[in-house]
C-alpha cells in the first residue's frame, strides 16, 4: 500500500505529533508514504477568495500525486475535504477540466483525474481494515476512554465521499478507536464543530464553539479527546489555556492524535510517539501504561 | 439615525438583481430555493454563541437585494465552514457553498476581510500558511521528520495570473 503523503500548512509545522505517529503507525502497518516536496496548500483557504484560483490549487497538487501515480493520503480533514471536491468537480465537468487546465498551463502542469484522496483514517478503515490492525496489537488499552471528535471535513459534504460513514451518525473513529480496547465514550454534541474556520475571523466566537464541545467531552469524564484533524487540536489544544482563562474554567484535558492512540495500541514506543509535543500532556495515561 | 431607521428597509435601495448575480457564482445556484425554515440557523454552531451570525438572516436579506449590508458585513466571514446546514436544508440551499459564493462577489467588490488578506499574504510568500524557514526544519529533522524545502513559486504565478496578487497589494498600499 503506497500513497503521497499530503501535509498541507498546518501539519508539517504546528503538528508534528500528529505527523510523527502517523509515519510510524503507517510503517508498522506496511503503509509507504512517498513525499512530494512541491505540494503547497490544498487551497482551502483560498475558497472564501476566489474559486477558480483555488481548483488551481488543488489542481496542481493533485497533478503531482498523478505524475506519480499514487493515490493521496491526507491527515488534515480540510485538505480531505477541499481536494477530494476539486477532484470531483473536476473529473465530472468537462468544461470547467479544460478551463482549468488551461490555466494551469503557467505551471507546465496537467490535472488529468486519475487519483483518489483519501484521509488516513480512512485508509486505515477501508483499506488497511480492522481485522488487519487487530493482527498487529500489542498492548491493550481498555482502561482508557476516549472522546471520539468527528470534525467537519472528514465526513463532509457527504456528497463528495461516495457514502463513507455517515455524518449525521458516524461510526468509523468510534470503531478505529474501540479496535484498541478502549472506550469510545458517548457525549453530548458529538458532532460539533471546533470553530478553528473562524478562529481568524473573530477569536472569541471560535473559542465558545470549542468551549461548548470541551465542556461536554469533560463531564463525560474522558481520559482524553482522540481527534484527526491538525486545526481541531489548535482549538482543544492549542487554546485550552486561553479557554480556561477567557472562561474560568478548568479543563486540563489531553487531546491526543488517533495514531498516537493506535501507536501505543500496535506496541510502538512512547517516546516514538511525539506525546512530549502535546501541549497538554497525558501524563495519567502515560503513567497507567508504564 | 435612529435605531428604528437604521432597522427600515427601504425598497428603492435595494437591488433585486443581487440573487442574480449570486446564482451565477459557482456555489451560489440554489439560492432561490431557499422557503426561509431556518433549519440553517437552528444547526448552526457559530449561530448558537454569536447571534450576529444568521444564516437564515443573511438568505433573506440576499435574497431581498441588500447587497451593500450584505457584502460589506462581517458576518459573511462568520460561517465556520462545518456544512452541518448543507447536510440537513431540505431545499438543498448548499449554504456553506452559497457563503462561499457571497464572500467571492465582496472580495470582486473590495470587501475582503483582513484575514484573508493576510493568508493570501502568507500563501503568495510561502506557498504554505505557515513560513518553513530554518527554525522548523530543525525541529522537524530532530523528531525525525524529512526536511520541507519551502516552494512558493507556483502559488506566486497563479495568484498573478489570477489576479489574487492585486489583494494584497491593496492592503499594501493602505
Amino acid at each position: 500500500m503506497k500513497y503521497a503523503l499530503f501535509l498541507g500548512c498546518t501539519v508539517p509545522v504546528r503538528a508534528l505529533n500528529y505527523e510523527v505517529s502517523a509515519r510510524k503507525v503507517a510503517h508498522k502497518l506496511n503503509i509507504e508514504f512517498v513525499d512530494i516536496n512541491d505540494f503547497s496548500c490544498c487551497g482551502f483557504p483560498v475558497k472564501s477568495v476566489d474559486r477558480d484560483t483555488f481548483l488551481l490549487m488543488a489542481a496542481k497538487n493533485l497533478s503531482l500525486a498523478e505524475e506519480k501515480g499514487l493515490d493521496i493520503c491526507s491527515l488534515c480533514s480540510a485538505c480531505t475535504s477541499v481536494l477530494t471536491e476539486a477532484n470531483k468537480e473536476l473529473k465530472e465537468d468537462e468544461d470547467l477540466r479544460k478551463g482549468i487546465n488551461k490555466e494551469l498551463s503557467v505551471l507546465g502542469r496537467k490535472y488529468e483525474g486519475r487519483i483518489k484522496v483519501k484521509h488516513f483514517a480512512r485508509i486505515l478503515y477501508e483499506d488497511v481494515g480492522l481485522d488487519k490492525i487487530r493482527e498487529n496489537l500489542r498492548v491493550d488499552l481498555s482502561k482508557f476512554s476516549f472522546a471520539a471528535h468527528y470534525g467537519c471535513h472528514y465526513l463532509k459534504p457527504s456528497e463528495i465521499y461516495e457514502g463513507f460513514d455517515d455524518p449525521e451518525n458516524p461510526k468509523t473513529l468510534d470503531e478505529l478507536i474501540e479496535l484498541t480496547g478502549a472506550k469510545s465514550i458517548p457525549y453530548e454534541d458529538k458532532k460539533g464543530c471546533c470553530g478553528g474556520g473562524i478562529l481568524g475571523i473573530d477569536e472569541m466566537t471560535a473559542l465558545k464553539v470549542a468551549k461548548t464541545k470541551l465542556d461536554h467531552v469533560k463531564s463525560a469524564g474522558a481520559d482524553a479527546v482522540c481527534l484527526i484533524c491538525p486545526f481541531c487540536s489548535i482549538m482543544y489544544e492549542g487554546s485550552q489555556k486561553k479557554m480556561e482563562r477567557e472562561f474560568e474554567a478548568e479543563y486540563n484535558l489531553p487531546v491526543l492524535y488517533y495514531p498516537q492512540i493506535l501507536g501505543l495500541a500496535l506496541g510502538i514506543p512512547q517516546d516514538e510517539l511525539g506525546f512530549r509535543m502535546n501541549r497538554v500532556k497525558p501524563r495519567e495515561i502515560i503513567a497507567q501504561l508504564s | 439615525m435612529s435605531e428604528n431607521e437604521e432597522k427600515i428597509i427601504k425598497v428603492n435601495e435595494l437591488n433585486p438583481n443581487f440573487k442574480y448575480e449570486i446564482q451565477a457564482q459557482p456555489g451560489g445556484e440554489n439560492i432561490t430555493r431557499c422557503f426561509a425554515c431556518g433549519t440553517c440557523s437552528a444547526a448552526c454552531p457559530v449561530r448558537e454563541v454569536n447571534e450576529k451570525y444568521n444564516p437564515r438572516k443573511i438568505i433573506r436579506m440576499a435574497l431581498l437585494g441588500m447587497k451593500e449590508r450584505v457584502l460589506s458585513s462581517d458576518f459573511i466571514w462568520l460561517c465556520s465552514s462545518c456544512y452541518t446546514c448543507y447536510e440537513r436544508c431540505p431545499q438543498d440551499v448548499r449554504i456553506t457553498e452559497l457563503m462561499n459564493a457571497m464572500k467571492n462577489i465582496a472580495v470582486k467588490e473590495g470587501y475582503i476581510h483582513p484575514s484573508f488578506v493576510a493568508q493570501m499574504e502568507a500563501l503568495n510568500s510561502h506557498g504554505r500558511l505557515y513560513e518553513m524557514g530554518e527554525f522548523d526544519n530543525k525541529k522537524r529533522v530532530k523528531v525525525g521528520l524529512p526536511p520541507i524545502e519551502e516552494t512558493a513559486e507556483d502559488t506566486k504565478k497563479l495568484f498573478k495570473q489570477e489576479g489574487v496578487d492585486k489583494l494584497i497589494e491593496f492592503k499594501e498600499g493602505g
